[in-house]
């Protein structure tokens, strides 16, 4: 149960977490100087956008959760079934991001679901 | 947009970083927490201890600059690529997981969960086929 609990976290929270900071760096824009210091420049303006924040807040919160599933099962079990995030992602992206979706992503999202399930089956 | 060979090419330079140093951070924070075990009765003394002896873990830390390498490349690719895209091409790292586990620190996996991992791949490559970007440049 302890289980299911921190992996909705870690799903849920976490997702909408990376889905805040790519909309910060949608606002930020592509990159296309990798020297240092502008990367440090990037890196700045990118802090000061509110989703940033926010993203990186759930983030953290989806992150002491994966710690605490990783004290209690093995790690090629606990990182596979949070691939879950898929899903929550596909449909975040496409509400969230306004992204399109093509029919072909959404068949490897289910497929990406299947193997999930089958990860999940192996525990019992 | 047109998608470039140049555009390909650099997206999957950056997923190939995420696919190394992800797996290899998650590995480190499992044999750190491994270490520090976990919380029994979730009091919050308990879960204060069980807090300090994570931040005092140097596995997690290693664990947590590979997850910073990773995060880092994320947030770059993330600039040009969508994000419906990267994620799931980022599943690769399943698989290298699995193996790391298995290898280094000695776990046991079932042939159900390599079947599911390898299930998982195979979704990966039917969203690896789809253009890197779908919404035009901001």
């Amino acid at each position: 149960m302890r289980e299911l609990f921190f992996l909705f976290v870690v799903v849920v929270v976490g997702t909408g977490g990376e889905l805040c900071v790519t909309r910060a760096m949608k606002v930020v824009g592509e990159v296309h100087d990798f020297r240092p210091g502008a990367l440090l420049r990037f890196v700045f303006r990118a802090m000061r956008v509110g989703w940033m924040w926010i993203g990186i807040g759930m983030m953290t919160l989806a992150f002491f959760s994966l710690l605490a599933m990783l004290s209690i099962e093995n790690v090629s079990f606990v990182v596979p079934v949070t691939a879950l995030s898929y899903a929550a992602g596909a449909v975040g992206a496409l509400f969230f991001l306004r992204e399109r979706i093509s029919k072909q992503r959404w068949l490897g999202v289910l497929i990406v679901c299947v193997g999930v399930t089958l990860v999940w089956l192996s525990k019992r | 947009m047109k998608d470039s060979p140049g555009l390909h090419l650099k997206t999957y330079l950056f997923i190939l970083f995420m696919v190394l140093f992800a797996p290899l951070g998650n590995v480190l924070l499992s044999k750190g927490m491994k270490g520090v075990g976990s919380a029994k009765n979730w009091a919050l003394a308990d879960v204060a201890h069980i807090f300090i002896r994570v931040l005092s873990s140097g596995y997690i830390w290693l664990g947590i600059i590979c997850l910073l390498t990773f995060f880092a490349a994320y947030m770059l690719v993330l600039t040009w690529a969508d994000y419906s895209y990267v994620q799931p091409a980022s599943a690769f790292s399943y698989a290298v997981v699995a193996l790391l586990g298995y290898f280094l620190l000695g776990e046991t996996v079932p042939p159900l969960r390599w079947a599911g991992i390898a299930v998982i791949c195979v979704g990966v490559l039917v969203v690896g086929r789809t253009p890197p970007r779908t919404t035009e440049k901001a």
